[in-house]
């Protein structure tokens, strides 16, 4: 493979959109939330303040190498999604790395950093964190289940495992998205990002006043700046394979940032109605009606 | 050693082991694979190294750049000490709404910065008062609310509480009042927001400066004193 700066400097140039598009999108959608609430809520711009001061943390403490190494993962897993993505359809500069089969390695990509973030965890020795992530592991297993029966079948639809071609398939007419070809496959996997994007009712696992945090309960200053840098990369990331997979893409970066933020806000507003899952509920939940409509949906493909 | 120094040297190691639960005692254990370790769970689980200064960024730019981050995103730690604790639930409410201001609430004492040591403070909570502030990180700071943490307040004679806590720990603000409304939070959470812009709020720095005294009033009040003395 050819070295090319171009493609390189353009995917790092889409990495910082991305970085800053997460951010402004969970104050927007916390600002919708506090005035829902009638509050004034928080500033838009709160996220960049917090990066900024949780990256200035004086003072930090280790735990041990893998302790260091898990936000590290949980980085690199929320980097390698937007690497292998085409985020624009039909641009050459904007389609990153990807390339034929890349939707086995996303789906590869999404359980990497979860476990990468249970080995660092793990390791701060809080019963919080061991708690949180056993909770979170168990759930995020299940949600994988409609999603890849979901993903199998629109791979069994289209003939093909590359998500520019899934993409490029689904161009011509609104009638053309997956979500009309093929409604139980995007109902199943709209149902299994409640779960992935981690907001109430299936949010049990880092809710503060369920046990203080969660996984992340030990990791403070910089190592939390980069989890929550990741937060921001990763909704995005989650948000525009969906909008390729069954939404058709987007052919310029105001319909991603428009796309991505409806299937982003989808989460958020189920979230605002339902109150919150026990996990064993929600373990059940996802086994239940969003697999079996993953099931339908492979029968009928 | 003569058989005097060494009964002494065991009533002390009675004496400080006195308060230790059973699980936190040392001990011989047996690993899966058959070999004997020692466990020393106060060595083992907690730090016995001094705390460290940290000095502010030397180049005054970049410093007031990160106070006014610091200001303006103030993690408060959800621990209630004493009845003042019913003033800070209301914050999050459409009436007074502290997150306008950037204050948000955080349940863990590694990821906060400030702590409200809201009303009486007991001997029993302070022990654990004393844990959470050292193990937030270095720019912290301790908002006092309500005149029992001045000088004790209503109960300036109780047996079981400490009068002043700036004896303790160091306070960057007080709000006085009994109770304080949480307008007067508000009013705390901005005078708070100026010291730190103007650089005045370092007094996680002090608190090392002068760790000794610190240490040796906190035991003073805390009779069964059963961890390292720095928890971080």
């Amino acid at each position: 493979m050819d070295f090319d700066l171009t493609k390189l400097l353009f995917t790092l140039l889409g990495l910082l959109i991305v970085l800053n598009w997460g951010i402004l999108m969970s104050g927007i959608i916390r600002k919708i939330g506090a005035r829902v609430a009638k509050r004034y809520g928080i500033p838009v711009y709160q996220g960049w303040i917090d990066l900024i001061k949780n990256y200035a943390i004086r003072s930090q403490i280790t735990h041990g190498i893998m302790f260091y190494l898990g936000p590290v993962f949980r980085l690199s897993g929320g980097v390698g999604l937007f690497l292998f993505m085409p985020m624009i359809f039909g641009s050459e500069h904007w389609s990153n790395y990807s390339f034929q089969g890349d939707l086995i390695l996303l789906m590869y990509f999404q359980f990497f950093g979860m476990l990468g973030m249970a080995l660092g965890a793990g390791e701060g020795g809080h019963p919080n964190s061991a708690i949180g992530i056993s909770r979170g592991l168990s759930q995020f297993t299940t949600i994988e289940v409609p999603m890849t029966l979901a993903v199998i079948a629109i791979a069994i639809q289209y003939h093909t495992l590359s998500i520019a071609d899934i993409v490029a398939a689904q161009q011509g007419s609104i009638l053309n998205w997956t979500v009309f070809t093929n409604p139980f496959a995007t109902v199943a996997a709209m149902l299994s990002v409640l779960g992935a994007f981690g907001h109430s009712p299936f949010n049990l696992v880092k809710a503060p006043n369920e046990i203080p945090i969660g996984p992340p309960t030990e990791y403070h200053g910089t190592f939390l700046g980069v989890l929550r840098t990741n937060a921001a990369i990763l909704h995005v990331i989650e948000a525009v394979l969906f909008m390729n997979l069954f939404f058709g893409g987007a052919s310029n970066w105001f319909e991603l940032f428009l796309k991505s933020f409806l299937i982003y806000f989808w989460s958020v507003f189920v979230g605002m109605v339902f109150p919150r899952f026990r996990i064993e509920q929600s373990v059940r939940w996802f086994l239940k009606i969003p697999t079996l409509l993953g099931i339908i949906a492979i029968i009928l493909a | 050693m003569t058989n005097e120094t060494n009964n002494i040297v065991e009533d002390k190691l009675e004496l400080e082991d006195k308060f230790l639960a059973p699980e936190n005692r040392k001990r011989q254990v047996t690993t899966p694979d058959g070999t004997i370790i020692e466990v020393d769970p106060l060595r083992d689980y907690f730090s016995d190294a001094r705390p460290q200064i940290y000095r502010p960024n030397s180049i005054p730019v970049i410093e007031n750049f990160l106070n006014w981050a610091r200001a303006e995103s103030l993690w408060v730690l959800g621990f209630g000490t004493g009845c003042g604790s019913i003033e800070l639930p209301p914050l999050t409410t459409p009436r007074f709404d502290a997150y306008r201001f950037g204050v948000q609430m955080r349940a863990t004492p590694r990821q906060s910065n400030v702590f409200i040591i809201s009303g009486y403070l007991s001997v029993k909570t302070l022990k654990r008062v004393v844990r959470s502030y050292e193990q937030m990180p270095n720019p912290k700071y301790v908002i006092a609310l309500g005149s029992c943490t001045i000088n004790g307040g209503m109960y300036y004679d109780s047996y079981n509480t400490i009068n002043r806590l700036d004896q303790y720990m160091p306070v960057d603000v007080y709000i006085a009042g009994c109770m304080p409304r949480p307008e007067a939070l508000l009013a705390g959470f901005n005078k708070l927001k100026e010291l730190i812009k103007a650089g005045k709020a370092e007094k996680a720095n002090e608190y090392v400066e002068n760790f000794d005294w610190y240490k040796a009033n906190q035991k003073k009040i805390i009779k069964d004193w059963n961890m390292p003395d720095y928890n971080w």
